[in-house]
């Protein structure tokens, strides 16, 4: 598993709007570039990433060759209810990785 | 009267055409007089514009060292300085985990080194190993450490996990000014040091000290030249796309400079460590440092 980096307030008043960043460690391989032996290494990148607040999708990113090594994101939402955070990221090669990070809404 | 009817006298048009070659030779001409001529003025004009800071380039004053990270672009300098965005913890976070794993029948790194018992190490590096006989780098002592105690083999140099284990240490010693180790036995490789650093070598005829010492704080094109520094390895380059280790760095200076690379892990790179280590002090541990 691809080590990722979830930064979020684990405590936060209600209706207030928090920060989450997230850094994943992944190549982000382009598919453009010749390896070693000459040949063009395979495209090996992040697709997609969506984070789920309790299950409802409140932020989604698609990602492309030209997105660099180590992707980091960071967005925000509303604090509405004590619960989890969801991040998935899914990409080349069946790359999916799921990380679950609690809130606190008071 | 004249013969032709041309009404100019027969020399002429010949030594015109002879000042007139075609165009495109004319052209030839100049790039090679360029090509000849670029290296002259590449090493009159910092000298003229600088005569401050002339050549033989005097050691910069402890006073006057700065960090790259003083000259970085404010985007790269906050993804620095926030460690949820530095990419360089992915790598920490790595040698915290081989820190403490365990090797079969053998204690882990933390088995010995208690919590907290490293900070500071990283800042002393390269220092003297006795039973080696000769000065070792941080990544030396690592394997060094695997080899007589835990039975492992010594791990690759710049591969994932050395790194992650020499970011994990030197970040432990972050904020911490570099604390060069006042031992005797260092003076020679440090003086070998010095000297690799103010050696001219390669095809460009440069030295470190022509570009870190004698001209720190210009452009060379678009880029700042740097002191210099190594208070921030194994840092996190954009350019590379990943962390890497000062020797990875020295090497990329060299080819720059059309030098033959120092051999991998060798008594050179550590010599030039020492010295880099000594020039660069106090400033403080960045590890993992971001620098474009």
């Amino acid at each position: 598993m691809a080590r990722a980096l979830i930064n979020l307030p684990r405590t936060a008043r209600a209706g207030a709007v928090i920060e989450i960043k997230t850094l994943l460690s992944h190549p982000m391989e382009t598919g453009y570039r010749p390896g070693p032996a000459g040949r063009l290494l395979p495209r090996d990148i992040v697709t997609e990433f969506v984070c789920r607040y309790d299950g409802e999708e409140v932020f989604r990113a698609e990602f492309f060759p030209a997105t660099a090594a180590n992707p980091y994101l960071t967005f925000t939402t509303v604090a509405t209810r004590s619960g989890t955070l969801s991040f998935t990221w899914t990409g080349d090669n069946g790359f999916s990785q799921t990380q679950d990070v609690a809130i606190e809404v008071t | 009267m004249r013969a032709s009817g041309t009404g100019r006298p027969p020399g002429r048009g010949a030594a015109a055409r002879a000042t007139r070659p075609p165009a495109g030779r004319v052209l030839g001409l100049a790039l090679a007089a360029g090509l000849l001529a670029a290296p002259v003025p590449a090493r009159e004009t910092p000298a003229q514009e600088a005569p401050a800071r002339e050549t033989p380039a005097q050691e910069i004053p402890p006073g006057e060292r700065r960090s790259g990270l003083d000259a970085l672009a404010p985007g790269t300098r906050s993804m620095q300085l926030d460690d949820a965005a530095n990419p360089g913890m992915l790598w920490v976070q790595d040698g915290a985990e081989l820190w403490a794993a365990a090797p079969a029948g053998r204690p882990a790194c933390a088995g010995c080194h208690r919590d907290g018992t490293m900070r500071g190490v990283a800042a002393r590096y390269p220092a003297f190993d006795a039973a080696a006989g000769r000065p070792v780098d941080l990544e030396d002592r690592v394997n060094l450490c695997r080899t007589r105690h835990q039975g492992a083999a010594p791990l690759a140099r710049e591969g994932h996990d050395l790194l992650a284990l020499t970011a994990f240490l030197g970040n432990q010693s972050r904020g911490l000014p570099l604390a060069p180790p006042a031992d005797p036995r260092l003076d020679a490789a440090r003086a070998e040091g010095r000297a690799l650093f103010a050696t001219p070598r390669g095809q460009l005829g440069f030295s470190c000290a022509a570009c870190h010492d004698a001209h720190w704080g210009r452009h060379l094109g678009a880029s700042p030249i740097p002191q210099g520094h190594p208070n921030g390895y194994p840092l996190y380059r954009l350019e590379w796309q990943g962390l890497g280790s000062l020797e990875r760095r020295l090497r990329n200076c060299l080819a720059g400079m059309r030098a033959e690379p120092l051999p991998e892990g060798g008594p050179e790179t550590v010599a030039l460590t020492l010295y880099l280590m000594q020039r660069a002090a106090p400033l403080p541990v960045e590890t993992p440092a971001v620098r474009p």
